[in-house]
């Protein structure tokens, strides 16, 4: 039994940490319907961001949150103002998408210029150590990542229902032309959501930077399962992707644990491609309008 | 209030709208005429910022808005009622009402032309925390009128306000209509029900294949011998 609840909160862990980092991915998706295939890279570059103003300053890294997710923000920002909204008129939609290769692709290569191939640790800040909670051990910066994903979707989604501007940022994503009919500048408020999306992103770095090590292609490790983490929960629903990044922490840890680690990832893409057969559209996805990424 | 001169305006390469002119007064309700596909809608998004003109030049209140983005002519006080209502369906009817008043000089008053508004709408106000997806084509066209009201506008456009609508809602519709156009309000509509418009309606337009062709008073047009054989079917 104690195992069993200690492999469930390792899931539980491992499925917080998914959460944090798909929720500016989908936010991104659902409302500018661009999928960012630079979004790893804005993390690895948050991260890179705490491991420099840590070490500058000399200050705990999750205080580098006040300095690196503003700055993702501004990142984000830029990148829908002067990559993605030039394109935006663009006959094919999948120009976007190939900009935003093109950007993990640069910004990968722009840090191992300046940083090399060597990884960087961040200093721990003490968050490596274990905490007992009942019959299990989990490190205090996991459960940092599980207070902060919680927060992040609950405070998205008061922002999205109760703020005028929140509420501009839903009717941009469900009726372009009527927005614009309503006094909505729609391309600032792109720009806003984009800037959202990287600063949440900005922040799971500065969470996950004291756990992992630092290398120009941590972005690649983690954003796959965010993608599969954001189409499972339903593309551009914010609740879904923390559900389907819970469920795919703990077939991680489950399967990895009783049936063998080799095997985890056969286990977690088994049941992504089931689901994904039996409900298209994802755990809390609507049935999209994917004009924009077919062909 | 509001002049165009000389538009000419499309989608893309194909040139609908030919040297429209037309012109609307403070407090005036002017009516477009013309058959599906002369160039009424055009005419209305071109004026509301959705389309830019190729040629010509808009202007509202004197300033130049030929070139404004549609945010940008809400803000000055024109709001456009678009066909087929287009309305933020996944949101309440509440969360419609309130992106209505985006516009900043509505921001301030939200809750009292809410109080307005609703008081014109009775029906409204009973759909309040429903998904505006949820109601029936009637009900949503309230919506979407009572959402133009909520932005105050100086001047108000109607893109064929009972279009698809069950005969008896279209007679509330124009009541509705009727009532906003009592309260003295500037308005310029376009609606397939050419008769009942033109009662309402102070002048008219008549824009066939993208040019004006004739404009007079509303009881004229309503007596003209074209009029009445090309859109009154008498």
């Amino acid at each position: 039994m104690e195992t069993f609840l200690q492999v469930l909160a390792n899931g539980l862990m491992l499925g917080a940490l998914f959460a944090i980092v798909s929720i500016g991915l989908t936010l991104i998706f659902g409302i500018v319907k661009v999928v960012n295939f630079a979004h790893g890279e804005f993390l690895m570059i948050g991260m890179y961001l705490t491991f420099v103003v840590t070490g500058w300053l000399g200050i705990h890294p999750l205080y580098t949150i006040v300095i690196v997710a503003p700055l993702l923000f501004l990142a984000g920002a830029a990148t829908q103002r002067f990559i993605i909204q030039p394109l935006m008129s663009a006959r094919d939609d999948h120009i976007q998408i190939f900009a935003t290769v093109g950007l993990s692709t640069a910004l990968i290569n722009l840090a191992l210029l300046i940083f090399g191939a060597d990884i960087a640790n961040t200093p721990s800040g003490g968050l490596r150590t274990p905490v007992e909670i009942g019959p299990v051990r989990v490190l205090s910066g996991q459960l940092f990542i599980l207070i902060a994903a919680i927060a992040l979707v609950i405070g998205l989604r008061l922002f999205l229902q109760k703020t005028q501007t929140g509420r501009a940022i839903r009717a941009v994503a469900q009726n372009r032309a009527a927005a614009q009919l309503m006094g909505i500048n729609v391309n600032r408020i792109y720009v806003l959501t984009f800037g959202i999306g990287a600063a949440c992103v900005g922040l799971a770095a500065t969470l996950i930077a004291p756990l992992y090590p630092t290398s120009p292609n941590i972005g690649t490790y983690f954003v796959l399962t965010a993608f599969v983490v954001v189409v499972l929960g339903g593309l551009g629903s914010i609740g879904g992707a923390f559900v389907g990044a819970m469920v795919i922490g703990l077939i991680d840890s489950f399967s990895g644990f009783y049936i063998g680690s080799d095997l985890r990832e056969v286990a977690v893409f088994g049941v992504f491609l089931l689901i994904l057969i039996l409900k298209p559209s994802g755990l809390f996805g609507k049935s999209l309008n994917l004009s924009h990424v077919s062909p | 209030m509001l002049t165009l001169e000389n538009i000419h305006a499309g989608y893309g390469a194909t040139t609908i709208l030919q040297d429209v002119s037309l012109h609307v007064t403070a407090g005036e309700v002017v009516t477009i005429v013309g058959a599906n596909g002369a160039g009424k809608t055009t005419t209305l998004r071109t004026i509301a910022g959705l389309i830019r003109p190729s040629s010509g030049k808009i202007t509202f209140e004197g300033e130049d808005i030929t070139k404004l983005s549609a945010h940008e002519t809400v803000e000055l006080g024109v709001t456009l009622i678009p066909e087929g209502r287009q309305l933020f369906s996944d949101m309440t009817v509440l969360e419609n009402l309130l992106m209505g008043s985006y516009r900043k000089a509505a921001r301030a008053a939200q809750h009292d032309t809410l109080d307005y508004v609703l008081s014109l709408f009775p029906r409204v106000k009973e759909r309040l925390a429903q998904n505006a997806g949820s109601l029936s084509g009637g009900e949503q066209q309230m919506v979407a009128i009572a959402r133009g009201m909520m932005a105050k506008p100086k001047l108000l456009m109607f893109d064929e306000p009972s279009l698809g609508l069950a005969p008896i809602i279209v007679q509330q519709v124009f009541e509705v209509i009727d009532t906003i156009v009592k309260t003295g309000a500037t308005v310029l509509i376009v609606e397939q029900n050419v008769f009942h418009t033109l009662k309402a309606a102070d002048r008219g337009y008549v824009l066939e294949n993208g040019e004006i062709v004739l404009t007079d008073d509303a009881e004229a047009l309503l007596s003209n011998d074209h009029v009445r054989q090309a859109y009154l079917g008498i």
